[in-house]
This record gives C-alpha cells, structure tokens and sequence, in this order.
C-alpha cells in the first residue's frame, strides 16, 4: 500500500517537471475569455482551429465577475494569456503596458468601424472590439397589446409612464404586470448602476458637446431626476415591491419568459434566451422624460475588447494574431461567434440574427441618436457601483427625499471621490 | 563511546537513515518553503513596493503603511472585527461547552447530537452565507426590511451563522477534554460532599483548560479572519455615505477589507493592501499567542 503510494507520488512529480520541460517553440493561442455564456461556443471554434490549423488554442473562461482577478494572476504566470480582454478606460489604463499597438495590423484592417476600439494616452490602439451589444427595455409586444395599448403609443416618458401604470394598475385583472422585478443584488444590480445609469452620463456628455475620451473628473449630476423617474417608474410598477430587493433570489428573466410581464431592463445578450419564448420580443430606449427624447436610440457599445499579450513570445502573438483574423473571416466560425455575441464589426463577419440588435439598427437608421457606453468610464467601477448600490438599497427600503439624496451623493459626488481615489 | 554501546545491533539501521536524512526531509522543506516562507517574505516585500503583477513590483518604501493607518474603511473594520471575535468568542465557547456537557451525561442518542450537532461545520462558508441570507430575509422581509439595511442586523446575523457553524466543532474538542477528566477525581470530589456546580467549576473546569485554550484560540483566529460568511452575507452592506461622495461599509470585516483594497482600482491599491494584510498578520499572530499564553497558564497539571 505504502509502496503504491509512493509510486503515485513520484508520478505526480515526474509529470509536473515533465510539463515544464516540454513547453514548445511554435506559436500557440491563450484566449482568456470573459464571458461565462460564450464559454461553450469559444471551446469548440478552439478546436475547430486546432483542426484546421494544428495550432494549439487554449480558450479559458474566468468565473462570472472574477476577470480581473483572474487576469492579474494569469498574467503573471511563466505562460500567460496570448489574447485577453481590455474592455474599458480604467482597463487601459491597467493594462496598457501589455497590450500590443494593434493599429494597422491585419485584425484591424478587417474592421468596418472605429467606433468600438480603445486607444491609450499615446494614441496607440490597445484593444479592439471583437462585437458590441446593446441595452434598454426589452418589450413584450403581444402583452402590451394585450392590455389595450400599442407599441406605437410609446415615444417618450410620458407614455411609457402611463402604459406602465396602466397595466400595473390593472394587473390583477390582465395576469401579468409591467415590469419584470429589479434585484438589487450583485446578480442584477449592474443593470441599474451600469446600465440605467447611463441615461445620466450619456446626456450630461452631450450637454458638454463632445463624447468623453477619458474619465471626467466630476459630474454636475445634471440629469438625477430623470434617472430617478425612470428607475421609480420601474420599480414602483414591478411584480417585486420596492422593500424585497436588496437581496435578490427573483428571476427575472424567467418572468419576462413566462409573461408574467411586460417589461424588462436588459440588454442585447438576453435575446437568445428570450425569443425562445417571446419571439416578437423588442427593444426600447431608456425614455426618462428628457427634451426630445422621441429620437431617441439605444445604448450602444461593447466591453469586449481584444488585446494582444505585448509580453508573449513573436511566434505566440502572430499565431494570436492569425486566430483572430480567421474568426472574423472564416464563414462558419463567425457565424458561431455572431449568434453568440450579436454583431461583430468586422467587413466579413457574418450577418447578426439579434433581433434586439436590429432594433439598435432600426432607430439608427431612423435618424434617433445612439447612446454610447458613458457608463464604461466609472472610476473604480466595483468601489463606485458597490456604494451606489447600498445606497439605492437604502431609499427603497425607504423612499424618502433625504435618502434619494444619499444616491445623489453616491452617483455624483462618488464619482468624484473614486476618480480622486484612481488617480492618486 | 557509550551511546554506541547503548544503540548496539540498530547500527546497521540506522546508520544509512543517519546520511540520507535529507533525503526525507527534504519534499516537506521543499513544501513549506514553496508553499509558506517563500510567499511569506515576498508578501512582506511587496507590502513595501507598488505593483500590479508580483513579478513587476517597484519598491516605495512605507507609503503603503501610511495609506493603510490613514484609512478609515480600515480603522473602522478593524473595531468592528475585534468586537465581532470577541462577542463570538464569548458565545461559541460558552455554548459549545454547554452542550459539551450535556453530551457526556449519558443521555440517550448522544452520538446522534453529537453527529447533527457537527455537521454545519462540513458546509463551505460561502455556501453558509446565501443560505443564512436566505433565512434572515425571509423573517425580516415580514417586517419589510432586509439584513443589509441595517449594521445591527448584519452584525448579529454573522454571529448567529458563526455559532451554528462554529459550535459543533468545538463541542467535539470539549467532549474530548470532557472525557479525559480522571473519573476518580470528580468521585473523590462526591464523596468530599462537593455540589454539582463545585465539581463543575473546581474539578471539570480546571481539567479541560487545555480545550478552553484550544478553542479560545481557535474561535479568536476564526473570528479575525473571517472572510466568506462575511462576503456572503452581506459583503459589507449597509453603507454609511459620507458627504464626499465615498462610503464606509459599515459591517465589512478586515479580511473582506484587504480583498476590496487590493481588486479596487485606486492608485497604487495592491501595494496598500499588502501592507493591510501585513499588519493584519502581526494582530492575528500576536493576539493568538497572547491568548495562548494567557489560558496555558491556567491549565493544570493532572
């Protein structure tokens, strides 16, 4: 037994050195991947590739919310990723050292907009969207119909409002409600403090006449009342009352599902899910009772980003480099890319069957106004959202004046302090 | 010459195990170096240093330790961790050696209780923590708030999760220290005429103060470090929002503390979380061995 035992151990030994000693010299591919939900579908390109090519693909998937952690650890590893996400301003700025300069190379020639890159104070373009999405109200269009209004009745805030009353109102009798409940738990509540909260940063960034290229020091919170509007309208006319959110435990995709509502805050990703069951499902803006909002679109913009390891070996970044290119160029790979992520903004990529996407497209092509991905600026994003958070669990439990100010202060003057707290 | 008398016939033995002690010593070495002193002093050198990946750190000296005083999240977790173990200290012990005690008087299905009663310890602390979550919200959620609305719930909350899970673990050592205790003492205490609660206080107790020292130490240490339940919980929820625009979580613990410190994206974070966990090294060591030294002089001689 003891004999046995031993032997195993030495083997454990044996190939542990074993794997040092035979790491090779040809390229090879390290994808550390974000999104738990395309883990699947990134697994199998991977092998595709490796069938085609016989280059080695290693796709690894972070666990839900743990990228950067990961990443930091990854990165320090003798054999670390070759291909990472870089997704917004504050990863630039962390990660800038070890994203290779991608401008003019073969990935960024297939590319058929600027709009989703990442440059770095220096201009060089540190990452690269690999495909963008969108959020707003997805609508169940069948219900809304079903309690006597039309899709077409909803331009702005003012209707919106009160076709959610009304239905809220009535929702004994229709069997289902307005909206879809709005956990404020770490499952859900990015929906409000990165989503929704965008409306605030986008008008405040066209109130300044220009798009933000870097994390403004300050915001003058200019637009909080229409934050709250929104989000009041929401929550007040949920299936989930106000005091039961702060823990979470609801599923809200499963209500929307199910139709037991009308509403739900959400974004482009949730259409896979979704059309299964509600295949007329669309998608509206974030209507908030601003000055001619009926032009307005949604939110449009991406935190998936590639970035070349500069760090990795030449051989290693070519092969990062020819993997890339071929999974927006190859026909049957970019079709499993797109139904995976939505749209990819590369020449050759295959079409997007998102219909919440081509909502996004619809209203563009209607003239409204997309909205960016302000939201992707948030300074110390965890430390911001986190207290944001706490305080919008406080005014629902108790909605008074006083404690709407205490989000105030979070929103606003937390962006602030957090930016300080950034930038030393 | 007389210890190679006295080793006699085992020469041929021994002597191969005396020149190839290395050799077995060795893996464990190797081991502990890798696995302990090796982290250990580059965590102490990287308190000093500013970095972002531990291969690529540049040394700054002791600013890492004047932002961990200077910050109030961290003084403010500090005086609630402590009072936290000691609160927790005081009930898991007391109880655990209550329940000790019922469990060797003889009562029917004792082995039963004692099984149930361990159990909650094998349930990873995460897990533990959505679950109490659960059940606190589903009681508080009639009064229509929540643990995280308030600091008092969120704080006798950990400590009910804590003594459900840390009670039976300690049972089990006090049962040990329970049964070790010469049954002729506490009959010769009888016979000399000595109360129930005599024998207790003047015979058991002094007999199982090395399992008081065990599991004072214990719980002490488990209480500082706590880190799961805490994250799990309530991850620091309520928050008090001060008049800048910044917040003190109001029931996060040290651990939890450093965690948010070092993943947060302030200026040189990593680098002052380091140092945080440096400093929360020397309170847990020397508060343990100041514990331990305190009971162990307590303990009695059987």
């Amino acid at each position: 037994m003891k004999k046995a035992l031993a032997l195993i151990l030495a083997l454990v030994m044996c190939l542990s050195l074993s794997a040092v000693a035979f790491a090779d010299d040809e390229g090879s591919v390290y994808w550390l991947n974000f999104k738990p939900e395309s883990d699947e579908v990134l697994q199998q390109i991977a092998a595709m590739y490796t069938e085609e090519t016989g280059v080695e693909v290693k796709v690894v998937t972070a666990a839900s919310g743990t990228y950067s952690q990961t990443l930091n650890s990854e990165m320090d590893k003798s054999d670390p990723p070759t291909l990472f996400v870089i997704g917004n301003t504050a990863g630039v700025r962390d990660w800038k050292d070890y994203a290779l300069d991608l401008t003019g190379t073969p990935i960024a020639e297939e590319l058929n907009t600027d709009a989703y890159n990442l440059y770095d104070e220096d201009g060089r373009l540190v990452s690269i969207g690999y495909c963008y999405e969108c959020y707003g109200i997805i609508v169940n269009p069948d219900l809304v119909e079903a309690a006597g209004h039309t899709m077409d009745e909803i331009t702005n805030f003012e209707s919106l409002k009160a076709v959610a009353e009304d239905i809220h109102a009535r929702a004994d009798e229709l069997g289902f409600d307005a909206f879809t409940s709005n956990d404020m738990d770490s499952s859900s509540s990015w929906r409000y403090t990165g989503h929704m909260a965008n409306l605030e940063y986008y008008y405040e960034e066209q109130d300044g006449g220009a798009t933000w290229t870097e994390c403004p020091p300050e915001l003058t919170g200019a637009y909080m009342d229409n934050f709250k509007a929104l989000y009041d309208l929401c929550v007040d006319n949920s299936l989930v009352a106000r005091n039961e959110l702060a823990t979470g435990g609801h599923d809200a995709e499963n209500e929307f599902k199910t139709g037991q509502a009308a509403f739900f805050v959400q974004g482009s990703w949730e259409y896979p899910a979704v059309a299964e069951s509600v295949p007329n499902a669309t998608m509206i803006p974030y209507y908030c009772g601003v000055e001619g909002e009926e032009k307005a679109g949604l939110n449009c913009g991406t935190e998936n980003c590639w970035a070349i390891n500069s760090k990795a070996s030449e051989a290693d970044q070519q092969a990062t480099m020819d993997f890339m290119v071929w999974c927006v160029t190859d026909p049957e790979a970019s079709r499993m890319l797109v139904d995976s992520f939505g749209v990819m903004p590369y020449k050759q990529a295959a079409e997007s069957t998102n219909g919440f996407l081509a909502a996004a497209e619809a209203y563009a092509a209607d003239g409204c106004y997309t909205m960016d991905w302000a939201t992707n600026y948030q300074p110390n994003v965890d430390e911001y959202r986190a207290t944001l958070v706490a305080a919008m669990n406080q005014y629902n439990a108790d909605p008074s004046d006083a404690n709407w100010d205490m989000v105030k202060t979070a929103f606003v003057d937390g962006w602030a302090a957090q930016y300080a707290a950034v930038n030393g | 010459m007389k210890k190679k008398k006295l080793s006699g016939g085992n020469d041929a033995l021994r002597r191969p195990i005396r020149k190839w002690w290395w050799l077995f010593l060795g893996p464990v070495v190797a081991a502990f170096i890798i696995g302990f002193v090796w982290p250990f002093f580059q965590g102490i050198y990287l308190s000093f240093c500013q970095f972002r990946l531990i291969s690529d750190a540049q040394f700054t000296g002791v600013s890492n330790y004047v932002k961990a005083f200077t910050d109030a999240s961290f003084r403010h977790a500090f005086w609630y961790t402590a009072t936290f173990a000691l609160v927790s200290l005081v009930i898991i012990n007391i109880l655990a050696f209550a329940v000790a005690y019922a469990l060797t008087q003889g009562i029917k299905g004792s082995n039963i209780f004692r099984t149930v009663f361990f159990m909650p310890n094998l349930i990873g602390g995460i897990v533990l923590g959505y679950i109490w979550s659960m059940i606190f919200d589903g009681i508080l959620s009639r009064y229509g708030t929540s643990i995280l609305m308030q600091t008092k719930y969120g704080f006798w909350g950990l400590i009910i999760l804590m003594c459900w899970q840390q009670i039976g673990y300690m049972m089990i050592i006090y049962i040990a220290g329970l049964q070790a205790v010469p049954e002729d003492m506490i009959e010769a205490a009888r016979i000399d005429g000595a109360t129930k609660s005599q024998t207790l206080f003047k015979v058991t107790i002094p007999n199982v103060m090395p399992s008081i020292t065990i599991c004072t130490f214990l719980s002490l240490t488990n209480g500082f470090k706590l880190f799961d339940q805490n994250l799990a919980l309530t991850a620091g929820q309520p928050f008090q929002i001060q008049a800048g625009g910044t917040a003190i979580k109001t029931t996060e613990m040290l651990a939890l503390n450093i965690y948010n410190t070092f993943y947060g994206q302030s200026a040189g974070s990593q680098g002052v979380a380091q140092a945080k966990a440096v400093i929360f090294f020397i309170l847990v060591a020397g508060l343990g061995l100041a514990q331990l030294a305190y009971t162990r002089k307590r303990e009695v001689q059987q």
